[in-house]
């Protein structure tokens, strides 16, 4: 393994930076659009259940039928790496949407008429008060996410571009164990890192939640 | 969009490579799969909620298990013991494991221990209380899990024609090969419907077998 690390160093670092890249852009794109349409499963409760549905659905379509559907659907070329992008991005969206909607339901009612009292219009108290609270719930959907996408990205490799699901398909087609390996070794690493990452960061936006035992 | 190969009739009868075949050989694989990997997972989640000893297993198993890579699992088993159904199958399960495993422990952990008590309380024996208490009252969690586990196979089924099995993959793997366009598109729609109603199945079986005095029906 030491050896093939050292010949395809290059290799596997291009492959390794374009893995980041497909999982995390999806994680960014994702979120952002999943946080208004998760609002919008609160703000209007009979969205809730069909939100919910639909999330379901979209989540359980296999990752390589995604794949090699959205060209079809987008007219983009097969070997684009847009399809991954925008494929990632759905069960990002998909997966979030319903966290953040679960996320703000459960913040107590009491905290909610509490910020009315004091004044907050809808928006700002959506804001400073209900998004930061129901953060703990966010941010572990977003865990699930990212690790997910990490592990999801190399399945694209299938189609020409998958990061470091390239060093699969090489490894396969030459039965060559090494490249496989290192690439898996990869793969679960940054899904580690990632992870560790949104832990520190959960926990540095969210101080509160650290003394919830001396609260109460 | 180009949908002759899905309505194509000569591809619903039931000869070597046709649609009706290949979701059949899909979803032998993928039963294959949850059965063994539950009669693995699930005693150990049960043991390790009901003991709750060596819990930290049961937690991690369900992390390392989101991030290994699918396609890097099936290909390094393939190329460690060759092509054929076991090495895939050992990929598959080794899939399953870690959600069915992780969801029945945290099923039994979720209980309110007053209701462990007080089953240990009107007399039931430690099997009693699992089987009859702590089994019952997991189910909805542990079905979550399963299905979760359910969806994750069907996927990694499709991506086990790259490494020459049959399934629904053979559609878009080999109308990927041949430039068949239409060919992908119907082996895209025919498995998503399949992982679709798949869960929508096994969302059904969850509501028959979990007791109605726990979904509040």
């Amino acid at each position: 393994m030491t050896t093939y690390l050292s010949n395809n160093w290059n290799t596997v670092l291009t492959a390794l930076q374009q893995h980041i890249w497909l999982a995390l852009l999806p994680v960014v794109i994702g979120f952002v659009v999943a946080l208004p349409i998760g609002y919008l499963g609160v703000r209007f409760p009979w969205l809730y259940h069909p939100l919910v549905n639909v999330c379901g659905v979209l989540y359980s379509i296999p990752s390589l039928a995604l794949f090699v559907f959205l060209p079809v659907l987008l007219g983009t070329k097969i070997l684009s790496p847009l399809n991954i992008v925008v494929a990632l991005t759905i069960y990002t969206v998909a997966l979030l949407a319903r966290t953040v909607a679960d996320g703000l339901r459960s913040v107590d009612p009491l905290v909610v008429q509490s910020a009315t009292a004091m004044g907050y219009r809808r928006f700002r108290r959506l804001t400073d008060v209900e998004l930061p609270v129901a953060l703990p719930v966010i941010l572990a959907g977003l865990r699930v996410a990212t690790v997910a996408n990490i592990s999801l990205v190399s399945v694209g490799a299938l189609i020409g571009v998958g990061g470091l699901g390239q060093l699969f398909t090489r490894g396969f087609q030459l039965f060559y164990v090494p490249p496989i390996l290192v690439g898996i070794i990869l793969s679960v690493l940054l899904a580690g890192l990632a992870d560790l990452v949104i832990v520190l960061l959960g926990r540095l936006v969210t101080p509160w939640t650290r003394f919830q035992g001396a609260a109460s | 969009m180009n949908l002759s190969y899905l309505f194509d009739p000569a591809h619903w009868d039931f000869s070597d490579g046709s649609i009706p075949q290949l979701i059949l050989s899909h979803l032998w694989y993928v039963l294959l799969a949850l059965l063994i990997g539950t009669v693995i997972a699930l005693p150990i989640g049960l043991w390790i909620g009901h003991t709750g000893r060596g819990s930290f297993i049961a937690i991690n198993a369900g992390n390392a298990g989101r991030s290994l890579p699918t396609l890097g699992l099936l290909m390094l088993m393939v190329t460690l013991l060759g092509l054929g159904l076991t090495p895939v199958l050992i990929a598959l399960t080794v899939l399953v494991v870690p959600p069915v495993l992780t969801s029945a422990y945290a099923g039994i952990r979720s209980l309110d221990h007053r209701v462990v008590d007080a089953a240990k309380g009107i007399g039931m024996r430690p099997w009693q209380v699992l089987t009859k208490v702590e089994l019952p009252m997991a189910l909805p969690v542990l079905m979550s899990g399963f299905r979760s586990a359910a969806l994750q196979v069907v996927a990694t089924a499709t991506v086990a024609a790259a490494v020459g099995l049959n399934g629904l993959g053979r559609l878009l793997i080999d109308g990927l090969a041949v430039n068949d366009y239409s060919r992908v598109l119907a082996g895209a729609i025919v498995v998503a419907v399949l992982a679709v109603v798949l869960d929508l199945v096994l969302a059904q079986v969850q509501r028959w077998i979990v007791s109605p005095g726990l979904s509040k029906r």
